[in-house]
């Protein structure tokens, strides 16, 4: 297996990254922001700012490991993926971004609490706010403990814990508040980490004559392969092979790759709707959609916007920069089956962005500088992603579970407390995939948050029993889901797909409920209905 | 795999367990606290009577009166009760629905002389064959001045018995108190709101004064800058006497702070340095109106005119998390800490104007009134050492917006 083990750049780019993250958060707005101007002291940050902060914040391990391996794996159905994270942002923009804003909510508890009044509903929504954060923290520590193993050698729980409490510790200590500035760094340095080593392997690729990635797979170089999941072979003369985890197989330079089972292969990988089902899809399409609406730590940036239009213009500007980012994961994908095809034997498919720089380029100079870069954009996916999610999780433990106005003490508490679940989760959830846990807090969020924002924002009659209720059967049912895929055992046939990807049903019921059992509740329509609808929707420049 | 779904399995069997032990043994202390008959029918009451209480509270309109309705039923004991306004009945739970415009022309007259009457089947015709009404208690619900707007109307299968007049002209004592408190609430509400409105903010006289001597001095050395001074001034009052709304965001407050300072600069020069320190995060929290002004003001006051030489005051608001952080500090002559408390407490008391300290307090209580008792200002000060004062602003609060 190439290992980056021995590259002597990729620990030193990785630290410096960190300290730098770091240190632009303590020490940032003491350099940028001291004064004696009050026009600059009360300029406002302008939408290209929040944007790549907003960015920063999103692309996590995901979409920066996750994305280019299942595209290595899946082919083109799963392109669905970082379609549907992008676009995401156009449902945002389209139904929330300037009405939230204009309701002065915070975080999603504050807008239940706006809109509906109700103590209870908050309750409810923090506890999704916490859920999903604590899901969506879950592939980052697992990205991150593969980074760890695979760039160093390391066994996998120890890069996870090491993540954990570095950003458990910079949370609670103040470090990684919501700071702008190093929040757009993180957006371009990963943007610049995918890149630059992008256009070199583009290069590679043309001068090795344009290898296919879809058929005539074979190794670059002699290969030893060692199997981390049992897995059917079938080789190019026919025969089949069965192996079983800890066997090693070597394959000499310009060997063909044997095709495994249940990985696409050949123009099953470039056809669409070759291996993943119908209703799969419409599930990924919905939950990606609609999702991103609900993440917590995305709607927290909102608030700094100077107003509704701003927070549009943000959104529009966030579409931009993530579709941008995210037609590089894809390259890296195709290319990794060309260079790194000993992936597919593995199953660690999510490393290919990781080692297809020294794979494809060589270990020289070039290639460990190439592979440092990507290894410290890793570093800064899931450190942004995982201390964004984790100041807003311990934010509304702090505010909601620990009581209102509550001193550092009780958020560095509330910190300590938002770390650890998500560590224990991620070490006992090793074998999925990381694209597919984040793809599972996606669903959660569509199915809770999504109607009660798009209901709460444009429909008037919907009332706090009827939110409650919503929430409860389309989010439980896809909490439900997720606790059954991550815990639970393997199913087969339909109901596997159903628990799989569940927003194609529980999205609709979350709708439905919502609606029926307003309308039954008609009578306890909050009073200020009027009032909040205005507020939500004329333009700030009437000031009414 | 089959162990994970053991274990799922024992997880929610631990979770059900726990839920039944927790349900059981309030069952059981329910239970213990109520030994006797006498003891239980007391409860009961008391706990119908809660139940009415808390909709009879929020004011008589038809949705709390039909909740009220129910218990109070309960209370009487009766087959079917009214509640009737001075314009019909607003609520009736149990039987005779059908005999409304009768109830509402007893209560009518019943309103109208404050008192009770019993109806006897005569007053009560009817020409259905299943009614069961044969008589009624109608009992006003008076209030503390005398005059009565609703009347409870208890419907009786037989002639009304003396238990039942008695139990509905106690149950509408006991209503008409619930009205009268709930009438209490409200007028605690208005004078609460008044207060606040009372609180508004204020530009102390001190200041116009300054401001028109210093602009004074210069209308002859320098009348362009002295034409400056004056529309920044004007920009000043025009925010700081504006009629709409009580609360602003942190940069609309800076901008006011500005002109502010440009007026005092010209009184100062350059002894007067600011230095400010703004995370651009929060420049959209709301907060109450010109309360950092104020701030600004007593810094320049009490910390730089006492004193020789340069003043620093510096303001800086950081983010935390779901809240906001500003502090303004001076390295000026500071004052005793008790000299402050006694002084705020003495403006408290007397709410006048002339006080030194009524900048600082009048921030203070209107921060409380706007954000709860724990987003109180904090004053750091000692003699010689300068005074920095803080408060934590959240980033949203039910009712505060710019």
């Amino acid at each position: 297996m190439i290992n980056a083990a021995h590259n002597p750049f990729v620990i030193p780019t990785v630290v410096l990254m960190t300290v730098a993250t770091v240190a632009i958060g303590f020490y940032g707005l003491r350099l940028a922001r001291t004064t004696s101007d009050f026009l600059v002291a009360s300029r406002m940050v302008s939408p290209a700012w929040n944007a790549a902060a907003i960015g920063g914040e999103y692309l996590s391990a995901a979409s920066f490991l996750g994305i280019a391996g299942l595209i290595l794996k899946n082919g083109v159905d799963v392109l669905w993926y970082p379609v549907g994270f992008a676009a995401g942002y156009l449902a945002l923009l389209l139904f929330v971004a300037a009405p939230l804003r204009r309701s002065g909510a915070f975080t999603l508890p504050d807008f239940c609490e706006m809109r509906l009044g109700s103590r209870r509903l908050r309750t409810l929504a923090t506890v999704f706010v916490v859920f999903i954060g604590w899901l969506y923290l879950v592939p980052q520590l697992q990205g991150a403990g593969l980074t760890l193993a695979t760039v160093t050698g390391a066994p996998y729980a120890l890069g996870a814990l090491l993540v954990c409490v570095v950003v458990t510790a910079n949370v609670a200590l103040g470090g990684m508040r919501a700071i702008t500035f190093v929040q757009a760094f993180q957006y371009w340095l990963k943007l610049t980490a995918l890149a630059v080593p992008a256009i070199f392997l583009v290069l590679v690729w043309n001068a090795d004559g344009r290898p296919s990635p879809v058929d005539g797979l074979t190794f670059p170089q002699a290969t030893v392969v060692t199997i981390e999941h049992p897995a059917t072979l079938t080789m190019t003369d026919g025969s089949v092979l069965t192996v079983k985890a800890g066997d090693e197989l070597t394959f000499p330079a310009g060997a063909a790759v044997p095709a495994v089972a249940g990985m696409a292969d050949g123009l099953d990988w470039l056809l669409p709707g070759r291996g993943g089902s119908l209703f799969g899809t419409y599930s990924l399409i919905l939950a990606t959609f609609l999702g991103t609406m609900g993440l917590p730590h995305v709607l927290v940036r909102f608030y700094t916007n100077r107003d509704g239009a701003a927070a549009r213009r943000t959104t529009l500007v966030v579409l931009a920069m993530v579709g941008a980012f995210y037609l590089l994961p894809t390259i890296y994908g195709a290319l990794g089956r060309i260079y790194t095809p000993q992936l597919l034997l593995t199953g660690d498919t999510d490393a290919a962005v990781l080692l297809l720089p020294s794979a494809a380029i060589g270990t020289g100079l070039g290639g460990q500088l190439l592979a440092a870069l990507v290894a410290a954009g890793a570093f800064a996916a899931f450190l942004s992603t995982s201390s964004g999610l984790l100041t807003s999780v311990a934010g509304v433990l702090a505010t909601d579970v620990f009581g209102r106005g509550g001193s550092v003490h009780t958020f560095r508490l509330a910190a300590v407390a938002g770390g650890v679940i998500p560590l224990l989760l991620a070490l006992n959830v090793a074998s999925l995939d990381v694209s597919q846990v984040v793809g599972l807090a996606f669903a959660v969020a569509a199915s809770s948050f999504c109607p009660l924002l798009v209901l709460g924002i444009w429909w008037r009659g919907l009332t706090a029993a009827g939110a409650v209720a919503g929430i409860v059967t389309g989010g439980g049912a896809a909490v439900a889901a997720v606790l059954v895929t991550v815990l639970g055992p393997p199913l087969s046939g339909w109901p596997a797909e159903a628990v799989a990807q569940p927003a194609a049903w529980t999205v609709p019921l979350a709708f439905t409920t919502m609606v029926l059992v307003s309308l039954a509740t008609r009578r306890h329509l909050p009073g200020t209905v009027g009032a909040t609808m205005l507020r939500l929707h004329a333009p700030e420049s009437l000031h009414l | 795999m089959g162990a994970n779904l053991s274990t799922v399995a024992s997880v929610l069997a631990l979770i059900s367990a726990l839920a039944a032990a927790v349900a059981a043994v309030l069952r059981l202390r329910q239970r213990r606290a109520i030994a006797t008959d006498a003891q239980r029918a007391t409860y009961q009451v008391l706990h119908t009577a809660g139940m009415a209480a808390e909709p009879l509270r929020a004011g008589l309109d038809r949705v709390n009166a039909a909740k009220a309705v129910r218990h109070l039923r309960t209370l009487v004991g009766a087959p079917g009760l009214a509640l009737v306004g001075a314009d019909g009945v607003i609520a009736l739970d149990g039987r005779g629905a059908h005999h409304n415009a009768q109830l509402a022309a007893a209560g009518e007259r019943a309103i109208a002389q404050h008192r009770s009457a019993v109806l006897g089947e005569s007053d009560l015709p009817c020409d259905r064959v299943d009614c069961i009404v044969r008589g009624a208690v109608v009992a006003p619900l008076t209030g503390a001045d005398g005059a009565s707007e609703a009347v409870l109307v208890a419907i009786a299968d037989g002639q009304p018995a003396p238990g039942l007049v008695q139990a509905t002209l106690e149950t509408a004592r006991w209503a008409a108190a619930q009205l009268a408190l709930a009438e209490l609430d409200s007028s605690r509400d208005r004078l609460a709101r008044a207060e606040v409105r009372a609180l508004r903010a204020q530009i102390s006289p001190h200041f116009i004064y300054n401001a028109l001597t210093a602009i004074a001095s210069f209308v002859r050395t320098d009348p362009e800058r002295a034409r400056e001074l004056i529309l920044e001034f004007a920009e000043f009052t025009r925010y700081s006497f504006r009629a709409h709304g009580e609360f602003t965001t942190l940069a609309e407050e800076l901008r006011s702070i500005d002109r502010y300072l440009t007026i005092e600069r010209a009184r100062f020069g350059d002894r007067l340095q600011v230095r400010l320190q703004i995370a651009p995060e929060v420049l959209p929290v709301s907060l109450p109106f010109l309360c950092l002004q104020p701030l600004v003001e007593n810094a320049i006051r009490h910390g730089l005119s006492r004193k020789p030489g340069v003043g620093m005051v510096s303001i800086d608001a950081t983010d935390a998390g779901a809240e906001c952080h500003i502090t303004v500090e001076d390295d000026g002559v500071g004052m005793d800490p008790a000299t402050l408390i006694a002084g705020m407490a003495q403006a408290a008391a007397e709410s006048d104007d002339s006080g030194q300290h009524v900048g600082l307090s009048n921030v203070d209580e209107r921060l409380r009134s706007a954000f709860g008792d724990q987003f109180g200002l904090v004053v750091e000060t000692a003699l010689g050492a300068g005074m920095k004062v803080s408060m934590r602003v959240p980033k949203f609060h039910p009712g505060v917006r710019a």
